[in-house]
């Protein structure tokens, strides 16, 4: 029921859906050049690519993640409030058992640590997915549950103590490089890749769309649409978990306590800049990742720019509103109406002003 | 006579849609004090038309007067504030609010800035009584019916001051007595000088209640004619452009060749939604369901199609003992369901025309087999002329169509599945003339192609036309099962559902 002026021509950029969050987050980068020398310089040293964007993308990789499986889950007009507890709950695991392992260096023993915390977090996605779909518990309080069960979870796995590991595979899925590129860079792209395929070639996508859109509707024409949402949940869960051994791999510790800590809020964030509506029924993948860079240069660009520690999370927090607002049409639509009646028939309107 | 000057005049109004010219040098004028009713098929631009009155849409060309002013409403609240109100097809009201708090809403009383809620439920009991209802005002809306609903959104627009009231397919799902309660409460606003927009598919209240009426065809003015000076015959031609011939072809249809039971239920029944009932469905067998708003005819459907859980009796598809617990489940048994309530239990309105016609196709197939792209072209290609839905474009979203065409596309992700028994739940309501006959002449194309069809309507002409047995239900109950042959008439068919048993 939207309608909005029409034009066309060269304005048909400016309707692209990702123009904003791309106009967006070239001014934070460009603004990055204006405070650091060679911002946009990446070079390689010692077979491996180094730069600050190159930085930008790894360290933003658990939180593209993250935000690829809130994506999935928010087109289904649910939300994923466990993803940070996932986190820590994988690395957790993971780790504990590394370090129970003889040789933490052993690249079967690390696979096989990396393998049952993912397989946990596919339980845990599962259980979450159950709750919603077939229990009928509100996403947002079926999720709940597990964000502050899980941190419990994940202290217990790691004894309330910060698990140290010592091991050179391990570190390598959040710290190490492959093919001249950081690991975690191309676990993102893998997990992209297959998120695109699932939802574009194979139907996924136009049946988490139905559901989001109309859970009744698609009920009535056939679609299990407890299936997909368990599926959903699941696999979000999973890009937690994958997350969760990326975050901890990168510090070799886990923390139950802090690990992943808020890292739902600005999974759900990147979403949302992205152009998915939390009301569901439609989705991008790109803009999502789009999002997650938007929020990690952000974070980056508070370091560079050398904003004071104690008003970090209050310029944070303007940036984000501005970002919003940018790219909400509604608010555009608004803004670009103000401006214009002038055009239109003051006359007329005065007149049936009056006469109201 | 010399009739008093118009209150509203609408002069050579255009609209356009991406794609589309919904409006094209439209005329429009409405007298104070009548009922003028604009006419045209769907997608002719009478949704469109209201919408750029009430300010939902601007105009792109012409110009509108409100009493010899010009008049622009930049948005619903500047056309209301003008004397403009509107109650729209599906009631714009929020259920879980109570009458008096409906009426009022955004507009309470206040004194000091707190509300005074006395103050409000003895106006609105007020209000309701002038037009002849007397309800708990401080109970929800949603205890209601819809019509009485319906009369709370009326009650609650004319208070605003208004000079124009556009109710907007208000019958739509209104029973004959409430119909008769809308009209006696437009014929005491008539006399008090408000001039009503009224607009409705049903061609006899039309004639019962209108003075004037205009007439749109794609988006242009056919012409403005007293309701005394033209007759129905020429009123449908003029709407669709063509004779009415379609509507009467047909009629005579043979009955169905004898062949095997496709669905027998027995003793089928849900508490507190429909008794037991015994029905049996023949291949190629268009049966009818009749009987009042409310009397279980979409709850017997849907229990047939697995969308509600029988709690007794048994079901059995061609030959085989079915225990439909889901829709998935009956779709499976080539069983397909098309309800009612397009909005809330059909369409996927972000979706797009394409994705919503395969949809339960691709259901069916489940997520892992994709539809190739290739395949779904051509299938909608196909439905969309074959149905043609109109503007013909499988790309545009479903929410941007019209109630008939949305109604078609629907059809045709039902079609597509090929079903052996496809459910009909009023699949004519609210849409015009003109798609109506396409889509009764379809339910009698595909039972002669061995397609079963449970055809439910309102309109008892419409039942007796296509079926070959009517299905009569009363009270949640089914009460009798005729045979459409010569001595069924609409009125042996109104008696039986007045009585409840077969003459």
């Amino acid at each position: 029921m939207t309608v909005s002026p029409t034009s066309s021509g060269p304005l048909t950029l400016l309707r692209h859906r990702l123009f904003w969050p791309v106009v967006i987050l070239v001014a934070l980068l460009l603004l990055n050049v204006v405070f650091t020398d060679h911002f946009f310089s990446i070079e390689v040293k010692e077979g491996h690519l180094y730069g600050s964007l190159i930085d930008i993308v790894r360290f933003g990789a658990p939180l593209i993640l993250v935000a690829l499986g809130m994506t999935l889950v928010i087109a289904t007009s649910g939300i994923d409030l466990s993803v940070g507890s996932v986190v820590a709950i994988s690395g957790a695991l993971a780790c504990l058992q590394i370090s129970d392992l003889g040789d933490q260096d052993s690249v079967g023993g690390v696979l096989g640590a990396a393998g049952v915390a993912l397989l946990l977090s596919l339980v845990l996605g599962a259980w979450n997915g159950v709750l919603v779909a077939a229990v009928g518990i509100q996403p947002i309080i079926a999720t709940l549950i597990l964000m502050v069960a899980g941190r419990g979870l994940a202290q217990l796995i790691t004894g309330g103590q910060i698990i140290t590991v010592n091991s050179s595979p391990y570190k390598l899925i959040g710290g190490g490089y492959w093919l001249t590129l950081p690991f975690g860079i191309i676990i993102v792209l893998v997990v992209l890749a297959l998120t695109a395929f699932l939802t574009r070639r194979l139907a996924l996508g136009l049946l988490i769309r139905s559901v989001g859109g109309n859970a009744e509707a698609s009920r009535l024409a056939g679609i299990g649409a407890r299936g997909v949402v368990i599926t959903v949940y699941t696999f979000c869960a999973l890009c937690a978990g994958i997350a969760g051994l990326m975050i901890s791999s990168n510090v070799s510790s886990a923390d139950g306590n802090n690990a992943g800590l808020w890292i739902e809020l600005d999974a759900i964030l990147a979403v949302v800049i992205g152009g998915t509506p939390l009301s569901g029924g439609r989705f991008s993948l790109g803009g999502t990742v789009l999002g997650a860079l938007i929020i990690q240069t952000l974070t980056t660009t508070i370091y560079s720019i050398g904003v004071p520690p104690e008003t970090t999370l209050l310029f944070k927090a303007l940036v984000v509103t501005v970002v919003c607002l940018l790219q909400s049409p509604a608010f555009r639509a608004k803004v670009v109406r103000r401006r214009r009646p002038a055009g239109v028939s003051p006359v007329a309107e005065e007149k049936v002003r009056v006469h109201a | 006579m010399a009739p008093p000057g118009p209150i509203l005049r609408m002069r050579g109004i255009g609209k356009r849609f991406p794609g589309v010219k919904a409006l094209d040098g439209v005329d429009f004028r409405l007298l104070p004090g009548e009922v003028h009713a604009l006419m045209g098929e769907n997608g002719a631009g009478k949704s469109t038309l209201i919408k750029v009155l009430t300010g939902v849409y601007d105009i792109d060309d012409g110009e509108m007067e409100l009493e010899g002013r010009p008049a622009a409403f930049s948005s619903p609240l500047a056309a209301q504030q003008a004397g403009i109100s509107t109650v729209y097809q599906e009631v714009n009201l929020c259920p879980n609010l109570s009458v008096a708090e409906n009426i009022f809403i955004g507009r309470e009383p206040r004194r000091l800035g707190h509300i005074r809620w006395k103050r409000m439920r003895h106006r609105a009991g007020e209000l309701l009584h002038r037009l002849d209802l007397d309800l708990d005002v401080s109970a929800a809306l949603s205890t209601y019916s819809l019509a009485v609903q319906q009369m709370v959104a009326i009650a609650r627009a004319v208070d605003v001051e208004a000079k124009v009231l556009v109710l907007d397919e208000p019958t739509s799902s209104l029973d004959a007595g409430e119909v008769a309660q809308l009209f006696r409460v437009m014929r005491r606003l008539k006399e008090q000088g408000i001039a009503i927009l009224f607009v409705s598919h049903f061609l006899d209240q039309v004639y019962e209640i209108a003075d004037r009426m205009t007439i749109l065809r794609n988006g242009r003015l056919v012409g403005e004619y007293l309701t005394s000076e033209l007759s129905q015959v020429e009123l449908v031609g003029k709407m669709i452009g063509r004779e009415l011939a379609d509507l009467e072809r047909l009629e005579g249809r043979p009955l169905a060749r004898e062949t095997g039971p496709l669905v027998e239920a027995r003793d089928l029944g849900r508490a507190g939604a429909i008794e037991p009932f015994t029905l049996t469905i023949h291949e190629g067998e268009v049966v009818g369901l009749a009987g009042l708003l409310g009397s279980g005819r979409t709850e017997l459907a849907r229990l047939l199609f697995g969308a509600d859980h029988a709690g007794t009796g048994s079901l059995r598809i061609a030959g085989e003992a079915a225990n439909l617990r889901t829709p998935r489940a009956a779709i499976h048994r080539n069983l397909a369901f098309c309800s009612e309530n397009r909005r809330e239990e059909g369409l996927v309105p972000d979706l797009t025309v394409r994705e919503n016609i395969v949809l339960a196709l691709q259901a069916a197939r489940g997520w892992t087999r994709p539809l190739p792209r290739r395949r779904q072209d051509e299938l909608v290609a196909k439905y969309i002329s074959a149905l043609n839905i109109r503007p013909a474009d499988p790309e545009q979203l479903v929410q941007n169509l019209s109630g008939g065409n949305q109604q078609k596309v629907l059809l045709a992700r039902w079609l597509i599945l090929e079903p052996r028994l496809l459910i009909l739940d009023e699949p004519t309501r609210g849409i015009d003339v003109g798609a109506k006959a396409e889509i009764q002449r379809l339910v009698a194309e595909l039972s002669d192609g061995g397609m079963a069809v449970l055809f439910i309507s309102a309109e008892l002409e419409e039942v007796l036309r296509l079926s070959h047995k009517v299905g009569v239900l009363r009270d949640r109950r089914l009460v009798a099962e005729v045979d459409n042959d010569e001595g069924l008439t609409s009125e042996v068919l109104t008696e039986t559902i007045a009585s409840g048993a077969a003459s």
